[in-house]
C-alpha cells in the first residue's frame, strides 16, 4: 500500500472518528444556542455526552413481545450513519470507498436507516410507535426523492453522480454557485435536511407530546444503551448532513484524492468550522420560527420537491451546450 | 455585454420567472399572491431588455421599459387596491385542489412544458430559445390556476399570468416583438384587468363576496 493511499484511507478513519465524537457535541451546540437566545441558561456543550454516559450504564430492557427487528433497528441506523460518514468527501475527496457508492447509494443508505426504526416503532405494537412511523414515513416519502434531486440538480455541471467528483467540479469552478439551478437546490436541500433532522418547522425533538411528536413517537419503547444508540445515531445522521450541505456548496478546504498529512488536518478544522457555522445559523433561525401543523408540513415538502424539480431543469435545459 | 452574461442574466430571469408562477400557486395570501406577480413582471421585462442591451436594439428597450413598467407597477397596484378594499377577504379560500397536490401538479406541468417544447428547442437552439420551456410553463400553470382557485381576484392573477407567459413566449421565441404589437397587447391586458376589477368591485357590493363558487345559484 503507498503512502497517499494509506493517507487516504486514514482520511476516512479520521473522519469517521470526528462524527462519531463530535455529533453530540453539535446537537450541544444547537441545544445551548437555542436556550442562551430564549433566555435559558442552558444544559451546556457536553450535555448530550453525559446523557449518552448516563444512558449507556443502564440497564437494558427489552419490551415484551418485541421481536428481532426491534432489537437491530438501532444498530442499522447507527450502522448505516457511520458508513455514509465514511463515504461523504467531508475531509478528504479520495475516500476507498467513494467509488463504491455514489450519490444514489448514500440517499439508499438514509434511507434503509429511516425504514428500519419505522419498523421497529410498528414492532412495538404500541399506539404511539404506529402513530409515530406512519408520519415518519409520510415525510420520508417526500423526503428521499427531493434529496436525490437536489443533489443530481447539482451533478449535471460535475457530470457525474459520485459526490467527490460534484464537490471538486465545484470547487474548480465556483462561479456556478451562483447559478438558478444551484440556489433553488441549495433551498430545497435546506428544508429536507430540516425534515430529515427533525428540526424545528417539522417536529420538535425536545418535547413528547404526543400530538405533535414524530420521531420521538417511534423510539418511545428504547431504554437504556439502544436508546444511546438511537440518539447517538440521530445527531450523526444530522452533522453528516450538515457536513454533506457545507461540502456541496462551500467547497473549500478539502483535502484532494491524494492528500498530504497538513491537508488533513486542514480539512478536518475547515469541515468542523463549516458545520459548526451551519448548525449555528439553523439553531438561531429555529429560535424564531413555530412548529408547523402536521397536516401542513406535506405541503412544505411538496414546495421543496418541486423547487428540486426545478432546479434538474434548470441546470438540464439552460445549460448552454459547451461545443 | 459579454455573450456570457447575457446568457446568465436571461437565465436568472427565466428562472425567476418560472420561480415567482410557482410560489404564486404556494402562496395564499392575496397581498403576497400580487406581490409575485409584481416580481414576475420584473423578470419578464428583463427579457427584453436583456436582449435590447445586447442586440443594440433600442425599440427592445423601449418595448422592456414599458413592459416594466405596465406589469410590474401599474397593474399589480391596480390588484393591490381591488385586494386592500376587500376586507376579510385577504386570504385565498382552500383551492378546489389542495396545496400539496397542487404543487406536485405545478412540477408535472413543467416536465410537461419541457417536454412539448422540445421541437421548438431544436429548431434553433439558441440561449433564448433555451428558456422557451419555462415561459411554456407558466402558460400552463396560469392555467391550472384559474381553473383551481376560487376567488375572483386570485382568478384574475392566474389571467394575468397567463398573459405573462404568453409575451414571454414571444420575446424568447421572436426576439424582439414590433413596438406597436406589444403596445396593443399591454393595452388590452391594462382595459382587462381595469374591467375585473369594476366587475370584482361589483360582484362585492351585490353579492358580499368574490368567492366564485357561492354564485352558482341565482338570487332574486
Amino acid at each position: 500500500m503507498s503512502t497517499t493511499t494509506a493517507l487516504a484511507a486514514l482520511a476516512t478513519v479520521l473522519q469517521v472518528v470526528a462524527v462519531v465524537a463530535l455529533s453530540p457535541v453539535v446537537v450541544g451546540g444547537m441545544r445551548q444556542i437555542r436556550a442562551r437566545l430564549e433566555g435559558r441558561a442552558g444544559g451546556g456543550i457536553g450535555q448530550p455526552w453525559r446523557d449518552l454516559r448516563k444512558l449507556l450504564r443502564k440497564q437494558q430492557l427489552t419490551p415484551a413481545g418485541t421481536t428481532v427487528v426491534f432489537a437491530f433497528a438501532p444498530a442499522v441506523v447507527a450502522g448505516t450513519t457511520l458508513l455514509i460518514a465514511a463515504i461523504l468527501p467531508l475531509i478528504a475527496l479520495g475516500s476507498p470507498l467513494d467509488p463504491a457508492a455514489d450519490l444514489f447509494g448514500v440517499v439508499g443508505l438514509l434511507f434503509l436507516g429511516t425504514v428500519a426504526l419505522t419498523l421497529a416503532g410498528l414492532d412495538t405494537g404500541t399506539a404511539f410507535g404506529g402513530m409515530g412511523s406512519s408520519r415518519e414515513i409520510t415525510i420520508a416519502a417526500l423526503v428521499e426523492p427531493t434529496i436525490l434531486l437536489a443533489v443530481f440538480a447539482l451533478s449535471v455541471p460535475g457530470h457525474s453522480a459520485n459526490l467527490a467528483a460534484i464537490v471538486s467540479a465545484t470547487a474548480h469552478n465556483p462561479g456556478q454557485l451562483v447559478s438558478p439551478g444551484s440556489l433553488l437546490a441549495f433551498v430545497a436541500l435546506a428544508i429536507v435536511i430540516i425534515a430529515e433532522t427533525g428540526l424545528l418547522p417539522v417536529d420538535n425533538p425536545s418535547t413528547h407530546l404526543e400530538l405533535t411528536m414524530i420521531h420521538e413517537a417511534m423510539i418511545l419503547e428504547y431504554a437504556g444503551p439502544k436508546l444511546a444508540l438511537v440518539e447517538w445515531a440521530s445527531g450523526m445522521r444530522l452533522t453528516v448532513l450538515l457536513g454533506l450541505m457545507a461540502n456541496l456548496f462551500l467547497p473549500w478546504g478539502v483535502a484532494g484524492a491524494h492528500p498530504s498529512m497538513l491537508a488533513i488536518l486542514i480539512g478536518l478544522v475547515a469541515i468542523s468550522l463549516k458545520v459548526a457555522l451551519l448548525a449555528g445559523v439553523l439553531a438561531t433561525v429555529e429560535v424564531f420560527i413555530a412548529k408547523l401543523r402536521y397536516f401542513r408540513i406535506p405541503e412544505l415538502l411538496a414546495g421543496s420537491f418541486l423547487l428540486a424539480l426545478l432546479a434538474v431543469t434548470a441546470s438540464y435545459f439552460f445549460a448552454t451546450p459547451t461545443n | 455585454m459579454t455573450q456570457a452574461t447575457y446568457n446568465g442574466v436571461l437565465n436568472l430571469a427565466a428562472g425567476a420567472f418560472l420561480l415567482a408562477a410557482v410560489l404564486i400557486v404556494w402562496r395564499r395570501e392575496l397581498r403576497s399572491i400580487v406581490a409575485l406577480l409584481a416580481w414576475q413582471g420584473i423578470a419578464l421585462a428583463a427579457i427584453p431588455l436583456t436582449e435590447g442591451v445586447y442586440q443594440h436594439d433600442g425599440a427592445l428597450i423601449v418595448v422592456g421599459v414599458v413592459v416594466l413598467l405596465l406589469r410590474a407597477v401599474a397593474l399589480p397596484l391596480l390588484l393591490a387596491q381591488a385586494v386592500g378594499t376587500e376586507a376579510g377577504e385577504r386570504r385565498e379560500s382552500t383551492p378546489l385542489v389542495n396545496t400539496t397536490s397542487s404543487l406536485l401538479i405545478t412540477a408535472a406541468l413543467t416536465v410537461l412544458a419541457y417536454a412539448v417544447t422540445r421541437p421548438i428547442i431544436t429548431l434553433d437552439p439558441s440561449p433564448s430559445t433555451r428558456a422557451v420551456p419555462a415561459a411554456f410553463a407558466v402558460i400552463l400553470i396560469a392555467v391550472f390556476v384559474m381553473v383551481s382557485r376560487r376567488r375572483a381576484l386570485s382568478q384574475a392573477v392566474g389571467f394575468m399570468m397567463l398573459d405573462n407567459g404568453i409575451a414571454a413566449t414571444a420575446f424568447l421565441i421572436t426576439a424582439g416583438v414590433p413596438l406597436i404589437v406589444e403596445l396593443g397587447a399591454s393595452l388590452d391586458v391594462l382595459f382587462a384587468v381595469l374591467v375585473l376589477g369594476l366587475l370584482t368591485g361589483h360582484m362585492r357590493r351585490t353579492f358580499g363576496g368574490t368567492d366564485l363558487d357561492q354564485l352558482r345559484e341565482l338570487r332574486g
